[in-house]
């Protein structure tokens, strides 16, 4: 059974996205136990990549201050270790194939899954990639995030039937972002998903407000906002973690409130 | 074998948002190939428009001078626009047009297939705009304004080493942000099928001549066709109608930079190990952890951290092989070329001259070479000039 399932038993989830490392290590695991504590259903740890081809500038400019912080997979497989003494809280990796690939596949997941995560995101693995990642995460009962888009169409219902932990909607056609409006027809992309699969579906991709939060939670059972919160590691570096927590906090409230 | 695969390599990591449309310019592709007018409009295209068959010419001076194998150019670096870029943008904007897409965007590295696409986009009455690298508008400043010229719009990418693989980013990025009128022409062998399918083909012009040309002069095959590899498109063109001869052995000439045994180099498989990136699997240069290794190269066409998967696959097998070429090797090609045989080469088609520089005196006269100049080296001069300390204006 699913360990993400729980997430969204009886309640709409809010998922922040961080990028492990930026500002440091040392803060990124202050940042989950603060998140957890402000109402968060599940975090997204970001293994930074040096070329993110799915992230906007925001997140893309994370990854590079990370890695010339000399974070590594291993530091944050570390920091994970840390963390698991304290927290329960549902957590996902969220990386590109090339981190997992060239860590070895096996060899990343089975670490990943003794240290306690729960899912895996991989932005370029599509549908027709995923079989040389998802056997082994199946093995290691590791949840192999899939995700849809607004260009999805009639894929949809193939993605959705062998999705498992939830499915990643992503809400509007480009990178990363903060968007001022989402004119993707979100709640249709829901309703195709669970005619497939009764499976939980959290939106992302360009929210960043409490409204635009509330208003993508009506329409599905979950919210992932990274950028707007990335922006916050940005500009406070080391002393993010209040802001981090009190926006964490108002976004969980609006999810909760859908 | 999987689709869109070679060997164990290529395939389609990429975002789920650009799944719909490599799916349709697959469907669109495998129609037009068959069809008759669209290769027929295509042929013409290639033939009045951008001045093909492109010549075989036997290097005489060079070949006496060197002492060993007879020398023959394959000379891309006359078709309209310098390079061999040409035979593969006016196969996918043609191709782009018959899907009824009014945009076409593109990377480019040293300007050459940017400015190829932004030419056929004034051909064909389409959007252009071409995503280059910062550190590559300053060394390829000429090519910059060429593109302006010819109607195109040009970002300068300032992320990450602000080089060819930034570019290619840059425009993979675009691309996922506007897709229903854009086409993405891919410029190398490259990136998630049916890319580097496509690229192929349509650059396979190059050995197909080849073979009918050298026939023709020769009576028989060459020995080896050597071609420089950056993505390695100009070099799969050049290989592609040989690779069931045994008897042609196909070298590969990488860019060495300032030697494959430093930092600064982009001699992908000389150096890299398995990956996936911008859309394949293939060999990359990376770090323990998998990050893409910032790579350098004299050369703006050369300086990439991977290689084509069908590249890839012709390494692992062995039926290509793959060589590294320094900086000061391809620049000693540069001006050997230019004062032997009256042709200034692009520095990237340098590599390939300069490795055929060692090897034809090591083989018997009776011998063949076949070295594809994929470029012209215009472009080249200033950043040649400043190599060798002196300072000149464009």
């Amino acid at each position: 059974m699913s360990k993400i399932l729980n997430v969204f038993a009886g309640k709409k989830a809010f998922i922040p996205f961080i990028t492990c490392g930026d500002p440091s290590l040392e803060v990124t695991e202050q940042l989950v136990y603060a998140m957890a504590g402000a109402g968060a259903g599940m975090i997204e740890l970001g293994i930074p990549f040096s070329d993110p081809t799915a992230e906007g500038p925001v997140i893309q400019a994370a990854n590079l201050r990370a890695l010339s912080g000399g974070v590594t997979t291993d530091k944050i497989f570390d920091m994970v270790a840390r963390l698991r003494k304290h927290t329960q809280i549902s957590l996902a990796f969220m990386t590109y194939a090339n981190v997992v690939f060239s860590y070895g596949t096996e060899r990343f997941v089975r670490q990943a899954a003794e240290l306690g995560m729960d899912g895996l995101i991989l932005p370029d693995v599509p549908f027709e990639e995923k079989e040389e990642f998802d056997g082994v995460c199946r093995r290691h009962g590791i949840d192999l995030i899939s995700l849809i888009a607004p260009t999805s169409h009639e894929r949809i219902r193939m993605i959705a039937k062998e999705a498992s932990g939830f499915v990643y909607c992503v809400s509007s056609l480009g990178v990363t972002g903060m968007r001022s409006e989402i004119t993707t027809d979100i709640g249709a992309m829901v309703r195709l998903v669970k005619e497939e699969k009764d499976i939980p579906c959290a939106v992302g991709f360009g929210i960043s407000t409490p409204e635009q939060a509330a208003r993508m939670a009506s329409l599905s059972d979950g919210v992932i906002v990274g950028s707007a919160i990335v922006k916050l590691c940005g500009e406070y570096g080391r002393d993010c973690v209040l802001h981090v927590s009190n926006y964490v906090k108002a976004m969980s409230e609006a999810v909760a409130g859908a | 074998m999987k689709k869109g695969r070679f060997g164990i390599h290529g395939g389609q990591y990429i975002p789920e948002t650009l799944m719909n449309a490599v799916r349709e310019l697959e469907e669109a592709y495998d129609h037009y190939k068959a069809d008759p007018q669209f290769n027929a409009e295509l042929a013409g295209l290639l033939n009045e428009y951008a001045g093909r068959p492109s010549r075989l010419y036997y290097a005489g001076r060079m070949t006496k001078e060197l002492g060993g194998a007879k020398i023959y150019l394959k000379r891309e670096d006359l078709n309209h626009t310098g390079a061999h870029k040409i035979n593969n943008v006016l196969g996918q904007v043609l191709l782009a047009k018959r899907m009824g897409k009014t945009r076409v965007i593109a990377e480019t590295g040293a300007g050459q297939h940017g400015v190829a696409t932004a030419t056929a986009a004034a051909l064909m009455e389409m959007e252009c705009e071409v995503f280059m690298g910062e550190e590559d508008t300053k060394r390829q400043a000429l090519n910059v304004y060429r593109m302006r010229l010819l109607g195109a719009k040009v970002h300068a990418v300032s992320e990450g080493t602000g080089t060819l693989k930034d570019a290619v980013s840059a425009t993979m990025r675009e691309w996922t942000n506007r897709i229903e009128d854009t086409h993405y022409v891919l410029g190398s062998c490259m990136g998630p099928h049916p890319f580097p399918t496509i690229v192929r083909d349509f650059q396979s012009v190059i050995s197909k001549e080849i073979r009918q040309q050298i026939l023709d002069k020769e009576g028989k095959l060459p020995d080896a066709v050597l071609a420089c590899v950056g993505g390695g498109s100009n070099a799969i063109g050049a290989f592609y109608h040989f690779i069931p001869d045994p008897g042609v052995k196909l070298i590969g000439c990488e860019a060495a930079g300032r030697g494959i045994d430093t930092a600064e180099t982009a001699a992908t498989l000389s150096t890299g190990r398995i990956g996936i990136f911008h859309g394949m699997k293939s060999y990359f240069c990376q770090d323990a952890y998998g990050q893409i290794a910032p790579v350098y190269s004299i050369s703006a066409g050369l300086d990439y951290p991977g290689v084509g998967p069908e590249h890839a696959e012709l390494y692992d097998t062995g039926r290509a092989q793959y060589v590294a070429v320094t900086d000061d090797e391809a620049v000693h090609a540069f001006e050997y070329l230019s004062r032997t045989e009256g042709i200034i080469p692009a520095i990237e088609s340098a590599h390939a001259v300069a490795y055929a520089m060692k090897l034809a005196p090591q083989m018997e006269k009776d011998r063949i070479l076949v070295v594809n100049l994929s470029g012209r080296g215009d472009k080249d001069c200033a950043a040649i000039a400043r190599y060798r300390g002196e300072e000149l204006y464009e």
